[in-house]
């Protein structure tokens, strides 16, 4: 079947079968690698992306539901070479290990900052808590996304999102 | 300990062969190198010392090299350690280390990591040895090369190299004022050094670069999501593999039909023997295919987990003398009677899954009979060693290569995608990608070993221990003796014929042996009505782990008033792999609700490399942890794991995070020792600790709460 899938920016055109689900279309097809598999079945939230500002699990979501949406992959978020705020503060804040859960976390965080924007660290944890990060490094990436937060409050700082 | 360590190498790794076969680097090696400075450190007495032109043979190469290094004429600096880096951030922490001794800026260190063909032979990346042998090796190669560079600075302008110093990557001579890079004095050079002394290294106290927490070397490809981890590659021609698993362990292949995968359009249908597996264009027709195929599968009868623990008791693999893992001293048997309190306890650990985020992934390529696989593996070597011998071919036809990798917690010590992906590749005649789903890793990759550990102790009125009996059925020796003075022992570990495939796990058996030594002192602490901390200090003459228990306790606030009643204090510590840790947690119980609302950790590691990836590695194997301590488990009947998902095992998230507070003990004067794993250690027994100070309940199996806290009085 045909797809029309609008991807950070760009419009693709695409025949695929209808069973296959997003994560699969963006790593295979399009070559957007950023978004991980970890489970499966949404439980893990390596795979997030965001479709129309919200987080979603691409495993778990079949082509045909994000067709004509506007869709948001980790690769898409930097621009122009400079980082997004998210991304520099998970990159200061030294917020990972090994970094497998990385994109989808600065995926849902940043739908978060979207939300709440000067978040607490219980909303941020309760926001959070359909990631994994096996690594433990909980406590880093909540020092991240405050930072983020008030990186993207000052009035002369990067404020896109 | 050293031999209980390799005991325990010897019986979890599941490549069990570990020679020190060396790959001497290929001709084109050197090509690729060019001109500059090669340097090479040989173990003493391995070799004799040669130097000289690079290219003039093989046999100059000593074959127990550690590391080498490479200073080119374009000035860039480039590390080869067979380590690989799979979250524990040794990629920045060993440049740091290269950095420092040479005087360079950390950005002009390249590390090439976990590449057969191109980086010194290595066991693998694991039991916590990277820092302080790895660290080491490369402290003493970079130190080395800064050497040579003065002498030839000193030979060029005929002065003492006593007289030179270096910074910024160029040797000065102060008195003349004369400068060269090191660029310019490697330029036009190929020399090549093979190192067997021990040079002098920078010590800790004066470390600038060593000792400062730079952020990850390429730490925003992983922001930016552009590192390719394996299950992120792609090259020309490439399939996607598919494997048709069994329907439970030690399962035969009774009869399949794959005529339906085989009519259908690219599909490549693999089997040989009970090997079944399937390459396809894309993965969903790789999907499709595997699922069109009809199995059956004989499945003999197997071990449950109601019997898990009587099985590892009455089952022992080998003879007690055979494991060579007991240790006694003074006379148990007459000391019995001195104390004044004596008591026996059983404590349980279940099995439990590493989850690394991302699953064993790997991309196997034959270029006529030279296999290249790219896979997230901790021992590239090893998994070069299974493919060989795999596919009947010689190590030397095998190149293996290890992308910076999602994670691995001592679960991917084997080379299983790698071995199937060369399998599926070499059927199909093309390049084939496989990436396990989490099923499969659940299923099909190891666990961590259950256990059963019997604990006997007693002490005198006054609270010193008189004598301790400790058996480890099945769970592993590390960490197994005691830390504390008690002059009758035995302690033994016996290994067990368990049911599910087992191996190592961050921090190995250590884990599960201060699990139950830390409560059991515990449980005698409270039956001789002593303190729990300080019957152990009584019991204790480190100064090095008083000195980690000592600074928890301060930073906890042991012996403070509780904010509320249902709150439990408790304390736990202990020595492995060269750290000292203790760790103070405490607990709230509501009802049946724990939560763990606060741990304190102080860690002693001996000289800090990188103190806020320390920092980090501490507290995320805090979080690792409770998981195990709290309710992680496998379960199992009959060959089938029954929870392989992550929506039925469940692991820590944010909602499961205490407050974590960490003590580092920077010694500066002690060597550098491995981090990533003993401070796992304490979490689990400070816990149960705790719920028995908060509740009077004691919990003596891991996990301690799968299904929140048991009525008072159901404990075994």
């Amino acid at each position: 079947m045909s797809f029309t899938l609008l991807v950070n920016g760009a419009a693709y055109s695409l025949d695929v079968p209808p069973e296959e689900t997003l994560l699969s279309v963006i790593r295979e097809r399009l070559g957007l690698t950023g978004s991980k598999y970890g489970c499966g079945e949404g439980r893990c939230g390596a795979c997030t992306v965001l479709i129309e500002g919200s987080p979603v699990r691409s495993c778990s979501m079949k082509i045909g539901a994000a067709a004509g949406k506007t869709i948001t992959t980790i690769e898409g978020l930097a621009s122009g070479g400079s980082l997004h705020p998210v991304q520099q503060a998970f990159l200061e804040k030294q917020a990972f290990q090994c970094g497998y859960c990385t994109p989808g976390m600065i995926l849902s965080a940043l739908a978060l900052l979207e939300h709440i924007t000067a978040p607490t660290s219980e909303q941020i944890g309760r926001y959070l808590d359909g990631n994994v990060c096996r690594c433990g490094t909980y406590p880093r990436i909540i020092e991240a996304v405050h930072a983020a937060a008030l990186s993207r409050s000052k009035p002369n700082g990067k404020s896109r999102g | 300990m050293a031999r209980a360590a390799d005991s325990e190498l010897q019986q979890h790794n599941a490549v069990s062969r570990l020679h020190a076969a060396f790959s001497l680097p290929r001709r084109g090696f050197f090509k690729l190198m060019g001109s500059g400075l090669f340097v090479c450190l040989a173990r003493p007495g391995a070799f004799s010392q040669e130097s000289g032109k690079a290219g003039r043979g093989r046999h100059e190469l000593p074959t127990t090299i550690d590391s080498w290094l490479h200073i080119g004429d374009d000035g860039e600096i480039t590390a080869f350690t067979g380590k690989v880096e799979v979250g524990q951030n040794v990629r920045t922490s060993l440049a740091q280390q290269v950095a420092e001794e040479l005087r360079v800026p950390l950005a002009s260190i390249k590390m090439v990591m976990g590449d057969t063909e191109l980086t010194p032979y290595d066991m693998g990346t694991f039991g916590s040895r990277t820092t302080p042998q790895m660290g080491l090796e490369l402290r003493k190669v970079a130190a080395s090369a800064r050497s040579l560079l003065i002498e030839t600075a000193a030979r060029n302008w005929q002065a003492q190299p006593t007289d030179l110093v270096v910074a910024h990557a160029t040797v000065h001579d102060p008195k003349s004022g004369r400068a060269i890079s090191y660029a310019e004095l490697v330029r036009a050079q190929k020399l090549t050094k093979v190192i067997l002394d021990d040079p002098p290294l920078t010590p800790a106290s004066q470390w600038k670069m060593a000792g400062s927490s730079p952020l990850k070397v390429n730490g925003r490809d992983f922001v930016t999501g552009a590192h390719k981890y394996t299950s992120d590659l792609t090259i020309s021609g490439m399939l996607y593999g598919k494997i048709i698993r069994p329907s439970a362990f030690s399962a035969k292949l009774a009869s399949c039909d794959t005529s339906p995968a085989e009519t259908l359009p690219g599909v490549t249908v693999v089997r040989e023997g009970d090997f079944l597996g399937v390459a396809a264009r894309d993965e969903i027709s790789a999907q499709r295919a595997a699922a069109a195929i009809r199995t059956q599968w004989e499945v003999p009868g197997q071990i449950s987990e109601r019997d898990l623990f009587s099985r590892l008791r009455a089952t022992p693999s080998q003879s007690q003398s055979e494991s060579g893992d007991e240790h006694v001293t003074g006379a148990i048997d007459e000391a019995r009677a001195q104390a004044a309190k004596t008591i026996a306890r059983t404590y349980t650990v279940a099995y439990i899954a590493h989850v690394p985020l991302e699953p064993r992934a790997a991309v196997a390529e034959w270029k006529q009979d030279f296999l290249t696989v790219w896979t997230g593996t901790q021992r590239p070597f090893a998994v070069r060693q299974e493919l060989a011998e795999a596919f009947h071919i010689a190590e030397t036809s095998v190149r293996v290569i290890v992308p910076d990798t999602g994670s691995a917690y001592g679960g991917k010590h084997s080379g299983e995608a790698a071995v199937e992906a060369a399998r599926l590749a070499k059927g199909a005649g093309r390049p084939v990608k496989l990436v396990w789903t989490r099923e499969e890793e659940f299923t099909w990759a190891y666990f961590r070993p259950a256990g059963v550990i019997d604990v006997k102790s007693g002490a005198q009125a006054d609270g010193g221990l008189v004598f301790w009996e400790f058996d480890n059925y099945n769970s592993g020796p590390a960490a197994m003796l005691t830390p504390y003075e008690v002059p009758h022992q035995r302690i033994a570990f016996h290994p067990a014929d368990a049911p599910l495939r087992q191996g190592s796990y961050r921090s190995l058996a250590a884990a599960a042996n201060h699990f139950a030594r830390e409560s059991h002192m515990d449980e005698l602490a409270h039956e001789l009505g002593m303190d729990p901390l300080k019957f152990r200090l009584k019991n204790l003459t480190n100064q090095r782990l008083r000195a980690a228990f000592m600074a928890a306790a301060d930073k906890f606030g042991w012996g403070r008033e509780k904010s509320s009643s249902g709150r439990g204090f408790g304390v736990a510590g202990g020595i492995e792999k060269g750290g000292y840790i203790a760790t103070c947690a405490e607990v709230s119980v509501n009802r049946e609700q724990v939560r763990v609302v606060r741990v304190v950790e102080a860690f002693d590691c001996g000289a800090v490399v990188n103190p806020e990836e320390l920092s980090s590695q501490i507290s995320g194997a805090i979080v690792q942890g409770l998981g195990g301590a709290l309710f992680e488990a496998i379960h199992f009947e009959n060959g089938r794991i029954l929870n392989p998902h992550l929506s039925s095992y469940r692991v820590p998230r944010f909602s499961d995070l205490p407050g974590i507070e960490v003590v580092v003990l920077d010694r500066k004067d002690q060597p550098p020792a491995g981090a990533g794993e003993t401070p796992l250690t304490g979490i689990a027994p400070a816990v149960a600790n705790a719920i028995f100070d908060a509740t009077r309940i004691r919990l003596r199996s891991m996990p301690l709460i799968p299904n929140g806290l048991p009525a008072a009085g159901a404990n075994p």
